[in-house]
């Protein structure tokens, strides 16, 4: 406990209180800092008055300007739906396979379709659409299902091989693992792989037991068959890949892959423009 | 006495050795292992004092500085450790390789990242708060440390606490809670020894030798208090199982939520501001070696503070379910808590009145004045977050981990370094650390790194947040979040290299500590010869 003393370098008294050596100054408060909290303290008051705020016995203030978030978003989006309502309800109403490209409502569905496949689409497919193994690259030109504008829309709304849509497209392939033995799936698997590869060497079993088991769906040149999903197996482009292992696997386990129902989630217009806008991606029939 | 602690030590490795067999998880089996040779290693110990003649009391003319020196080094332990898993998460984001697919699921990012948070702000943040606070009440009370070896049960039960904590994480457990993820008997635990803390401070200050408490008390004080408050009731849960790790929080929804934000905030607010403003009041001007600038300034603004920060929380639930009443209250509660937020920087500024030559020759007094450049730095930018129109734009965005870091590698990690430096030589017996010049490379090795990470930070954030939101005139959205998380890699890079400037000053100042420790030896300070009288 030391007696209050002046300090030399600023001239301002201490408060006399000593703890390890370390003293206090007394000076003021500053005067800018007191203002700014004052001045953060009115805004506050005011802030509040003007916006939502207050808790009492049931809701709360809901403030002079009404606003709430939910309101604001709400708001955001009529304006925009209000904006876009003639175009909308056009493309809802219009045969997809007549629009041409430059036509202004096809214009208008494949900007919006390139939203709806950013936000939907782009996790599976990638946010080109080139796809990754297992989900198809909706830039070139080989189609599971079909390509024209009216089998993409429908695939889009009812997906494939869920269970939550009655018209999913729907197709199973068997796992060939229980009805071929190892040999006789290499001798298959090599077949297929020389489909497509020139230098790949003809396997005569292969082509047989092809015929007798794939042929039904695959196609006996292996061309596939959209009816059933069946993917062309002679264009070099694989779903989950081509070499002698994943060829392996697909033929042994079979494969199953899913689509949700995006109809379920989007709007009418959504569907056809993101139809429209896959359709626009270069693969178009 | 030594026979009850034999009974309950006993009985401990016997509940352990039960839950080890039937755990029902992985992380609650290690932890009844880690628990049952801790206990049977303590047995052995109690066991071996019975048999000898009963220690002699502690001495009461000094400080208990031992457990000082322990929490020194701990804090140097943890804080490498936390800034290397911390780097090594930072470049994950950048190159996804590097979740490893060998060592799945344990080295996923998402297993990491609590690690990360977790060491950097309890292990090193804790742990420095643990260790300045025991430093500090002692000498600004002229006293003993309070309840003998009550102390040393707070290093250690802490240390284990951190080490069960990080653990859980990697096997996988977790309540899923940020900053709050350790379960329910972790939780247990830490309740234990932060009351037993808080009793050793509140004892300490009870016997003090000086009529007034110091403000650097009254801030470790409010740090105590109320994380053992935000603790407890943030972490009301239910077990499954008393075997198992799994629990079920009490509070659901919005209301889950709401108190979760009440907490982490308020860990910000009290863990890392409230608690490091203490280290701030005492060390700072003890390295300037000049008087608190002002005295109503420490008063109101801790007032302000305290007052004002437990509001704040709903400010990080904008736009959320949490009803907008509630989020414009959190975040006018901000707006306002700008300047008590400042007063601290203020008076640890201008506390260098008469002394600012010390800038140019000192590199510990340069490192506080960064800590509390960053402070106030981050203090505003906080503030300025929570307003609802700039949240729209930063809320999920990099920004946020930019504000973080700014305030956690700037402010607490550089005030930390500050106060290891001066308290190293001090508790080993030399005059100064090993090497000035290494502090100086660390200084500016941190510096530039934290420059790089909060630049980068800022830059990508705000970019994403445009990105997000960018739409057409017709109101269609132009970007895909994939295409955001492209533009970033960048950014990423730029962080991780920031990490690593920021990590290789932290081994700079282990091996100046190392050195400095090693030619030095534990001294024992008496507490203040004039105050021998008043003695008990």
């Amino acid at each position: 406990m030391t007696e209050r003393r002046v300090d030399e370098e600023t001239g301002v008294e201490t408060t006399g209180h000593v703890w390890d050596g370390i003293e206090e100054l007394n000076n003021p408060l500053p005067r800018w800092w007191l203002w700014t909290l004052y001045a953060c303290i009115v805004w506050a008051i005011g802030y509040t008055v003007l916006y939502p705020a207050w808790p009492m016995l049931s809701g709360a203030t809901t403030g002079v300007f009404g606003y709430s978030t939910r309101g604001a978003v709400a708001a955001e989006i009529a304006a925009h739906d209000a904006q876009n309502a003639t175009l909308t309800a056009d493309l809802v109403a219009a045969d997809l396979s007549a629009l041409t490209a430059g036509d202004p409502l096809h214009r208008y569905g494949v900007a919006r379709g390139s939203a709806v496949f950013r936000a939907n689409c782009s996790q599976c497919h990638g946010s080109g659409a080139a796809g990754a193994p297992g989900y198809p690259n909706l830039l070139d030109d080989d189609w599971l299902w079909g390509g024209d504008v009216a089998a993409i829309a429908q695939t889009v709304a009812h997906g494939i091989r869920n269970d939550t849509d009655p018209d999913a497209r729907w197709s199973q392939m068997p796992a060939f693992g229980d009805i071929l033995n190892p040999e006789e799936i290499g001798s298959v698997v090599a077949h297929v792989a020389s489909l497509s590869a020139t230098d790949a060497i003809p396997d005569a079993a292969g082509a047989v037991l092809f015929s007798e088991n794939c042929a039904a769906c695959h196609g006996d040149a292996g061309l596939g068959n959209r009816d059933m999903g069946a993917p062309n197996l002679a264009d070099a482009i694989w779903l989950y890949g081509g070499d002698t292992d994943s060829l392996t696997q697909t033929v042994t386990q079979a494969r199953f892959g899913i689509m949700p129902p995006l109809g379920q989630r989007l709007t009418d217009a959504d569907v056809a423009a993101v139809a429209l806008y896959v359709h626009g991606l270069g693969g178009g029939e | 006495m030594n026979y009850l602690k034999l009974i309950g030590l006993g009985l401990t490795i016997l509940f352990t050795a039960l839950a080890a067999n039937w755990a029902r998880d992985p992380a609650y089996q290690l932890h009844a292992v880690l628990v049952m040779g801790v206990a049977v290693f303590l047995f052995w110990r109690v066991l071996r004092q019975t048999e000898t003649e009963a220690p002699a009391p502690a001495p009461m003319g000094d400080y208990n500085d031992g457990v000082i020196r322990a929490g020194v080094i701990a804090t140097a332990f943890w804080g490498i450790a936390g800034f290397l898993v911390g780097t090594y998460i930072a470049f994950q984001l950048a190159f996804p390789a590097l979740n490893l697919d060998w060592a799945q699921p344990y080295a996923n990012f998402g297993r990491l990242r609590p690690l990360h948070t977790s060491a950097v702000i309890f292990a090193f943040g804790g742990n420095a708060l643990i260790a300045t606070s025991f430093y500090v009440v002692q000498r600004t009370s002229a006293a003993r440390l309070w309840g003998g070896g009550a102390a040393w049960f707070v290093f250690w039960g802490y240390q284990l606490f951190i080490v069960l904590a990080a653990t859980g994480y990697l096997l996988g457990a977790t309540q899923s809670k940020e900053y709050a993820e350790p379960e329910w008997y972790i939780d247990i635990w830490l309740t234990i020894v932060w009351l037993t803390y808080l009793a050793v401070f509140l004892g300490t200050i009870f016997r003090r030798r000086e009529r007034h408490i110091y403000v650097a008390n009254w801030f470790y004080l409010a740090f105590i208090v109320t994380v053992a408050m935000l603790h407890v009731v943030n972490n009301l849960s239910i077990p499954v199982s008393i075997w198992g790790s799994k629990s079920v929080q009490v509070f659901s929804g919005v209301q889950d939520a709401m108190t979760q934000w009440w907490y982490g905030h308020n860990a910000v607010g009290f863990f890392l501001t409230a608690g490091f403003l203490g280290m701030m009041y005492y060390f700072v001007p003890k390295q300037a070696g000049r008087p608190i600038y002002s005295y109503k300034l420490s008063i109101i603004h801790f007032w302000a503070l305290i007052f004002l920060y437990i509001w704040a929380g709903p400010h990080h639930l904008h736009y959320t379910a949490l009803p907008d009443w509630a989020t414009t209250l959190g975040m006018v509660f901000s707006i306002v808590l700008w300047m008590p937020s400042w007063g601290g920087m203020i008076n640890g500024l201008m506390t260098l009145q008469g002394a600012w030559d010390k800038l140019r020759t000192d590199p510990i007094m340069r490192m506080f004045v960064l800590a509390l450049g960053f402070y106030g730095m981050s203090t505003f930018e906080g503030p300025m977050m929570s307003i609802r129109a700039v949240n729209s734009l930063s809320h999920y965005t990099d920004w946020t981990i930019g504000h973080v870091h700014s305030g956690a590698l700037g402010w607490n990690g550089m005030i930390t370094f500050a106060c290891l430096y001066y308290m190293t030589p001090r508790l080993w017996g030399r005059t100064e650390m090993h090497s000035v010049r290494a502090i100086s490379w660390h200084f500016w090795l941190a510096t530039l790194g934290i420059v790089l990470y909060a630049a980068s930070m800022w830059v990508t954030g705000i970019m994403e947040g445009l990105m997000w939101r960018e739409v057409d005139a017709q109101g269609f959205l132009v970007n895909a979040f994939a295409d955001t998380v492209a533009a970033k890699f960048p950014m990423y890079v730029v962080r991780g290299l920031g990490g690593v400037l920021f990590l290789s000053g932290a081994l700079i100042m282990v091996w100046n500590m190392w050195m400095t420790i090693r030619s030095g030896r534990p001294v024992t300070t008496a507490t203040p010869a004039r105050y021998a009288l008043a003695a008990e």
